[in-house]
């Protein structure tokens, strides 16, 4: 009996073994595998989308019916730049600046004591307090936000007593707000950006007589400016897009707002095309952000 | 776990997976209005399954509250098991149905939405003879604009609510008895407007412009010409600095009640209970110039697979045991005759005034703009419903 075993020829190597040594001697083949699933679903889900989007924005949609009219027309961009609509665009890309602008002039200090002055145990503390806001939920911090700003607030409330009065609810309120909530996204990248400043070339500076404003302005500032470019991606195309904040403290109307009420009122071409505004800024944005070498701050 | 649930919790998954997705590119319903379908002869027994579309509240399943429960023994006794799934507005249940034309057998539409469902060809005309609690609805909530059409029923009237003026009775003195303290950018409560935020409010302008400006020649608020409704627009824009919230959210009024960010504003007699519930001093009224309101009805899908369940279920829905237990945990006026006496809180039928007509011959029921005009005239073209979504665009713009 063992003999007839032994005689047999060794076993074919199995399937395993054999595709492994195929993708082995196919490195083209397997970088493609590999990167397949991420690729596809960026293009797919995240392109894919935008696409539709765009698609969506030649269409009309009968109100009343609720019928899509799939007839190509430019009728929704031509609405676009009538009506309310190039209004609520300055309205929307002033209020992204001013919240800019405002976490970017918060931003500046904090993340300069927290890379140049705090003490490691200091400055673990603060990096923690900055980001710990990230993990509230969303809704919360801004229904906190009505709670405060309330005519009858915790803000009022404690105003009260030397005869002041809080902004109450309104753009005031959605600027607050705002600058609140996107204010982690622009201290992050601004510490770091002061983090990655050699100690050696403000010593540099200070040895060349420089008073420390001097250093600030000619050498500090132009090396963190990307980092603030790079925060201010994110705090004016999250301000651009959002809608809660304002629906939440304010009757004002935004570009989110409009995008929504179409949609809700079951408008999606007229949304769709809406949509594609504060994509647009967002773009051009970028590319003046890479310009400035935000890229490479991020 | 229960097979239904796991049914209904994937249903809610993917929906709020397809909320999230954005726009689909799925087609648009087919819109061939339904040719008047015979209506089925009688009702046989249950397919087994129905899929409702309803405003939250109106169809409990013990999943909220287990004591809150008309939905299982339905169940039990038709063998048709229910997966319900809720909407907010009557924009978003257009939206929702219009969208995916075969999914909902039945949904429970206003009047601004209904219209617009019959419109769309999505929803068939109702047999209210295989529907027994037909008989015993109020007769002043049948045959109207927003459920009959040429005659012909399409669907059970369910209850109705009244959209009244609510202030806080400790900031705001007198007491108001007209909506024209909402439209007055010099009164003392300006900013403290509390206004329903969608299109169909420009009609609770209409029904202020048929007081203050008869000269407009309004009869009925929601068949407006051009120049009714851009008076009714210019009203609106004039309100909005005073306003000092949208609300669609109703937790979202009762927290600027609470808090006096809004002291007067137009309500929904239930938001008024639980404030007062709560403590907060308000008082509600319905102005002497009438109101906007609102009255739903039951319908069913034109494609339904489930007609024998749907007819079951409209019969259940509104019949007296079950349409009171509704009305009382959503607050409404139940639709049916015969179910306020069996209501738990004994006054509750007063307190919504379910059996006054008189005091519901000043409601104006939402319904659905149209361009000809719901009011009769045929010398003049009135604004549609995308009109006004326009339109309301432009008031809240600023």
């Amino acid at each position: 009996m063992t003999m007839v075993t032994s005689e047999l020829p060794p076993p074919p190597p199995g399937l395993g073994r054999r595709s492994a040594g195929w993708l082995h001697r196919r490195p083209a083949v397997r970088l493609g595998g590999l990167l397949a699933l991420p690729i596809g679903w960026l293009v797919v889900v995240y392109l894919g989308s935008l696409a539709i989007l765009l698609l969506n924005a030649f269409w009309t949609r009968d109100a009343f019916s609720g019928e899509t009219i799939y007839v190509p027309t430019l009728r929704n961009f031509e609405e676009l730049i009538s009506g309310p609509y190039p209004r609520i665009t300055l309205r929307t890309l002033v209020m992204a600046a001013a919240v800019t602008i405002t976490c970017g002039l918060l931003a500046l200090p904090i993340g300069y004591f927290m890379a140049r002055v705090a003490s490691p145990r200091i400055r673990n503390v603060l990096i923690v307090a900055a980001i710990v806001p990230l993990w509230a939920s969303y809704l919360i911090k801004v229904y906190s936000w009505r709670l405060i700003l309330a005519e009858e607030g915790i803000l009022n409330w404690a105003l009260g007593p030397l005869g002041l009065k809080g902004p109450g609810f309104g753009d005031v309120a959605v600027w607050l707000v705002f600058t609140y909530i996107w204010l982690p996204y622009m201290i992050l990248p601004v510490y770091a950006g002061f983090e990655r400043i050699p100690r050696s070339l403000l010593e540099a500076s200070a040895d060349l007589g420089a008073r420390s404003w001097t250093t600030f302005r000619r050498i500090v500032l132009p090396l963190v400016f990307p980092a603030l470019v790079a925060g201010s991606i994110f705090t004016f195309s999250l301000t651009l897009g959002d809608y809660i904040v304002p629906a939440t403290v304010s009757t004002t109307i935004f570009i989110g707002n409009s995008i929504f009420a179409n949609f809700g009122a079951g408008n999606f071409p007229l949304a769709a095309a809406l949509s594609l505004v504060p994509l647009v800024i967002v773009l051009i944005y970028l590319l003046i952000a890479r310009r400035l070498g935000a890229f490479t701050a991020l | 776990m229960n097979k239904r649930y796991w049914a209904v919790t994937v249903a809610a998954l993917l929906t709020a997976a397809a909320c999230t997705a954005g726009p689909s590119p799925t087609p648009g319903p087919t819109a061939t209005p339904v040719a008047t379908p015979t209506p089925e002869p009688t009702v046989g027994e249950g397919e087994g399954q129905l899929s409702v579309l309803a405003w939250p509240g109106y169809v409990e399943d013990g999943s909220s509250d287990p004591a809150v429960d008309w939905v299982t023994p339905f169940e039990t006794e038709t063998g048709c098991q229910v997966t319900v799934q809720v909407f907010g507005t009557s924009d978003e249940a257009f939206t929702l149905y219009s969208t995916a034309p075969e999914r909902f057998d039945v949904v429970s539409a206003s009047g601004d939405a209904s219209l617009r469902l019959v419109a769309g060809g999505f929803v068939q005309p109702v047999n209210v003879d295989l529907v027994p609690s037909y008989t015993e609805i109020f007769d002043d909530l049948k045959n109207k604009d927003y459920n009959t059409v040429d005659g012909v029923h399409y669907g059970i009237p369910h209850g109705r609510g009244a959209n009244v003026l609510m202030w806080r009775t400790d900031l705001v003195q007198p007491a108001p008895t007209s909506w024209s303290e909402m439209f007055d950018p010099d009164s003392p409560y300006a900013g403290k407007y509390s206004v329903y935020d969608a299109p169909i409010y420009i009609a609770d302008a209409a029904v202020v412009l048929m007081n203050t400006k008869p000269e407009l020649g309004i009869t009925n608020p929601y068949a407006l010409d051009e120049t009714q409704l851009a008076a009714a627009v210019d009203l609106l824009k004039a309100q909005k600095p005073a306003v000092g919230e949208y609300w669609l959210d109703y937790t979202k009024q009762i927290d600027s009640f609470t808090n006096g960010n809004t002291t007067i504003g137009t309500t929904w007699q239930i938001i008024a209970n639980v404030l007062q519930g709560a403590g907060v001093k308000v008082d509600v009224t319905l102005p002497a110039e009438g109101a906007t309101g609102w009255s739903d009805t039951w319908m069913i899908n034109s494609k339904t697979k489930n007609i024998n369940c749907a007819y079951k279920f409209l019969d259940h829905i509104t019949s007296a045991e079950v349409n009171i237990q509704i009305a009382e945990y959503f607050g409404e006026a139940p639709g049916n005759r015969e179910s306020c006496k069996l209501a738990k809180n004994p006054n509750h039928c007063a307190i919504f005034h379910a059996a006054e007509s008189d005091y519901w011959k000043k409601i104006w029921y939402w319904t659905t703009p149209v361009a000809d005009c719901l009011d009769g005239r045929t010398d003049v073209k009135c604004t549609d419903f995308a009109a006004w979504v326009k339109a309301w665009q432009e008031i809240k713009a600023g």
